[in-house]
């Protein structure tokens, strides 16, 4: 979520029981701002809360011109100091994926019995060091897993330029409520797999300015998300059963959007049992 | 040389490379053609479009306009936008012949049922106000809302003032002693609102008889059926020899797993509805299986092994879990009622009344944090059996305890009883999952530690939560309603199949005779045969010779 619209987005998307105390609201404000300051960011987005055992990371995101362009992050463990953390790898998300269990909670700990694969063991094993993985590059890993498989933003929110990048779309009022309820009308904001994949009639129909990204409309399970009506129908709260504590909040026919994680950064693997 | 003459104002080229002409040549111009030109281009501009019916001289007039009007910036990079957004607005005039119908959103009708919440209800005079100041069972939501916002947790503030008001609807509805909000539940299509109540004593007889109504349809059912059995004098196929396991009875109503009634609602404004009360048969399958609530009360779930009731059973089962489980208070708020009886009679159950201590001192905050013993569960365990009083089904209702001692010895199926943690155990007691605790405590905040306040969240049941400050606390739930597990969820397997019949020597296959023992039977069968006629022809004989004579 934007973090100009911090407070307001917070109480759209407390539905689900998680938010922040008035201490980190306060101090949020504050440090986002210098965030974008010191590190040059067009745009801080407040991404959300990954719950360890015995601490929390609070991270943010901060965008560049180009809003497409990867985010860098930075994690903080009292929302006052802010660390950047290490752009993922693909190697990074395969080795996080096989970690299970909640965070600790400290960023230097360190997981051990991992398996790679066996030209990296060797490399690992003629150092004389077992394979671990540092908390961090789960945190970094989990957080990019996250943001590919659940990270939305509705349609013609954003605009593609002729020249690639992505920009805001200035032209964007919001999605009336009937469009706000179905699926289609949200994008996944990362690169997109599906849109080569579609029929040429289908193909047809879309704007290349404005439908240049996956919609959650095939998301695999079908039902992976629900879609709720709250505060007396103004608010589209969407949550994601995959990842349990992703909430997409929008107020139709306002520019009011925005998502965020409050959760322990699992994956529900099991979700195809609880359909 | 050229074959054209003077180029004209209104032809291409004027003005470009001409001998003896350079482009600044009109300046002082043939007034006449200049003007022809601009009259042409204008014509041109008005030229309506075949398809559309506007023209580019109204059009643009009518951008140029919105843009003076309202100034954007950047106004020229948006330009196409803005001449689509004109180009919608002339659409839109042209439905303006037809009456709009006011939409009625259906926010409409979700603002009217808010709204109710807040309309005091007629009739009140002086007395009712007297009588709501004075003591009442209505919580105050608010106030717990405000200390579980200072970790970050909780509905937003609109929410949990609409709840508070639901909650006092329920109240003046139902006769109701206590009154607490447990939690929300999240769902799929809608969500759950959790009050956890109890009657006043005395209230709760109206169920019973309902129960007993329904037993004793179902007895007069089977007996017609029995009837109907009789009748029927055909061969039936063998009836099965499968004795289902002795079905353990519930709970009564205010005591174990049933301690508590619940009423749950989808929204703040929409009629509360009672949960029926738990089976230890559900509790035990909800332990099997692990499905999504949908938010319907009459949505059947469907899973493996199956759920004996619908949805508003697993709810209920699931929130006697997460009670049992999760709800906590301080060390010496609660302390064990004085039983007068004789601690044997009891059978073993333990002690499942406590009171609130007159004398509680409560601890500081850093105290509170530090150690887990300095918070005890006050719900009673519930035991695998699914009860939290462990029952002998074998056992004959009415039996003393001499009496089971000896059955005990005489009966083939011994079961343990089962025993749990006492009630108010210490929370050091509980298990961890790997090397996870089960709790974790937290001071809501690190900087001013005077009025922090003692935060514990479950990791067992993520979604439960527990605070204490002073001599207030209170427990809450937000989440999904499942326990948390580190292992992916394995179904249960589906039971070995049952021998269908019982194999004894009439039906097993015995081995087919080989030729010899054939041959050899036959043989010996055929000396049987003959020795046997001889006999018979000498009978005849003799009959015969008698008869001669």
């Amino acid at each position: 979520m934007e973090a100009a619209s911090l407070p307001a987005a917070l109480e759209l998307a407390a539905g689900g029981g998680a938010g922040l105390s008035p201490e980190k609201r306060a101090v949020l404000g504050a440090s986002l701002l210098l965030l974008q300051r010191d590190y040059r960011f067009e745009r801080v987005w407040f991404w959300g809360c990954i719950q360890g055992v015995r601490g929390a990371y609070y991270i943010a995101e901060g965008l560049g011109p180009d809003r497409a362009a990867p985010r860098s992050r930075l994690y903080s463990l009292n929302c006052v100091e802010w660390s950047l953390l290490p752009p993922a790898t693909e190697e990074m998300v395969a080795q996080a994926e096989q970690l299970k269990g909640r965070f600790q909670g400290d960023p230097s700990f360190e997981y051990e019995h991992i398996e790679i694969n066996a030209e990296d063991a060797e490399r690992l094993f003629e150092d004389g060091k077992e394979p671990t993985i540092k908390e961090e590059a789960r945190l970094v890993a989990t957080i990019e897993q996250i943001d590919r498989a659940v990270g939305i933003i509705p349609r013609g929110a954003f605009v593609k330029t002729p020249l690639g990048s992505v920009h805001e779309n200035r032209n964007f009022e919001g999605l009336s409520l009937t469009e706000a309820k179905k699926l289609s009308s949200y994008f996944h904001f990362t690169e997109p797999f599906n849109l080569k994949n579609k029929t040429l009639l289908e193909k047809a129909d879309l704007d290349p300015s404005t439908d240049f990204l996956d919609s959650l409309e095939h998301d695999i399970p079908q039902g992976s998300w629900t879609v709720h009506l709250e505060k007396g129908d103004t608010v589209v709260v969407l949550r994601s059963l995959l990842w349990l504590g992703l909430t997409f909040y929008h107020v139709p026919m306002t520019k009011q959007y925005g998502y965020v994680y409050f959760g322990t950064g699992e994956k529900n693997f099991d979700l195809p049992f609880m359909l | 040389e050229r074959a054209h003459g003077p180029y004209q104002p209104h032809e291409p080229g004027y003005g470009l490379h001409q001998p003896g002409h350079s482009p600044y040549d009109d300046q002082i111009p043939d007034p006449k053609s200049r003007m022809l030109a601009i009259q042409n281009a204008k014509a041109y501009l008005l030229k309506s479009s075949t398809t559309s019916g506007l023209n580019l001289y109204d059009h643009l007039a009518n951008m140029l306009t919105k843009i003076l009007d309202e100034q954007p910036t950047n106004a020229v990079d948006i330009i196409e936008n803005i001449s689509k957004d004109v180009k919608w607005a002339q659409f839109q005039k042209k439905m303006d012949t037809l009456r709009d119908e006011h939409e009625i959103l259906p926010t409409f009708e979700a603002a009217e049922k808010r709204k109710a919440l807040f309309l005091k209800e007629n009739g009140e005079g002086d007395e009712e106000l007297e009588e709501e100041i004075g003591e009442t069972p209505l919580p105050n939501v608010m106030e717990t809302a405000f200390y579980f916002e200072q970790a970050g947790i909780g509905l937003s503030k609109d929410e949990s003032y609409h709840i508070f008001l639901a909650l006092k609807k329920l109240i003046s509805v139902q006769p109701i002693q206590t009154c607490r909000f447990w939690g929300k539940i999240l769902g799929l299509d809608m969500n759950y609102i959790i009050a956890e109540v109890q009657y006043h004593e005395g209230e709760e007889e109206e169920e019973t008889e309902e129960e007993e109504v329904i037993e004793e349809g179902g007895k007069r059912r089977a007996e017609v059926e029995d009837e109907d059995e009789e009748k029927e004098e055909e061969d039936e196929p063998p009836k099965s020899t499968y004795k289902p396991p002795p079905v353990i009875p519930k709970e009564e109503n205010g005591t174990g797993a049933n301690k508590y009634v619940y009423f749950v609602c989808n929204e703040p404004g929409k009629p509360w509805v009672k949960l029926p009360p738990v089976t230890p048969a559900q509790i035990v399958c909800a332990r099997k299986i692990k499905k999504f609530f949908t938010g319907r009360l009459d949505a059947p779930v469907v899973s493996f092994p199956p759920f004996p009731g619908n949805e508003a059973n697993y709810l209920r089962a699931q929130i006697a879990r997460i009670s049992a489980g999760t709800h906590i208070s301080p060390i010496g708020f609660y302390q064990l009622a004085e039983e007068e009886g004789d601690e044997e009679e009891e059978g073993g159950g333990g002690r499942d009344t406590y009171e609130e201590n007159p004398d509680f001192q409560p601890l500081s905050v850093v105290e509170m944090v530090d150690s887990l013993s300095t918070w005890v569960h006050h719900v009673q365990n519930i035991l695998k059996q699914g009860r939290c009083v462990w029952l002998n089904p074998f056992q004959k209702s009415e039996e003393e305890e001499e009496d089971e001692e000896e059955e005990k010895a005489e009966e083939p199926d011994e079961l343990q009883q089962e025993i749990g943690p006492p009630l108010l155990t210490p929370l050091s007691e509980d298990e961890g999952i790997q090397n996870i605790p089960a709790w974790t405590a937290q001071p809501s905040t690190n900087l001013i530690p005077q009025y922090a306040v003692a935060i514990l969240q479950s990791n067992r049941w993520p979604g439960a939560y527990a605070f204490a400050s002073g001599k207030k606390f209170d427990n809450i739930y937000f989440g999904w309603g499942h326990k948390y597990s580190p292992e992916n969820h394995t179904p249960a397997l589906p039971l070995p199949v049952q021998a269908e019949y019982p194999s004894g020597p009439e039906i097993t296959e015995t081995r087919d005779p080989t030729l010899e023992e054939e041959l050899a039977f036959k043989a010996a069968k055929e000396e049987a045969l003959a020795a046997a006629e001889e006999e018979d022809d000498e009978e005849d004989v003799e009959d015969d010779e008698e008869e001669d004579d």
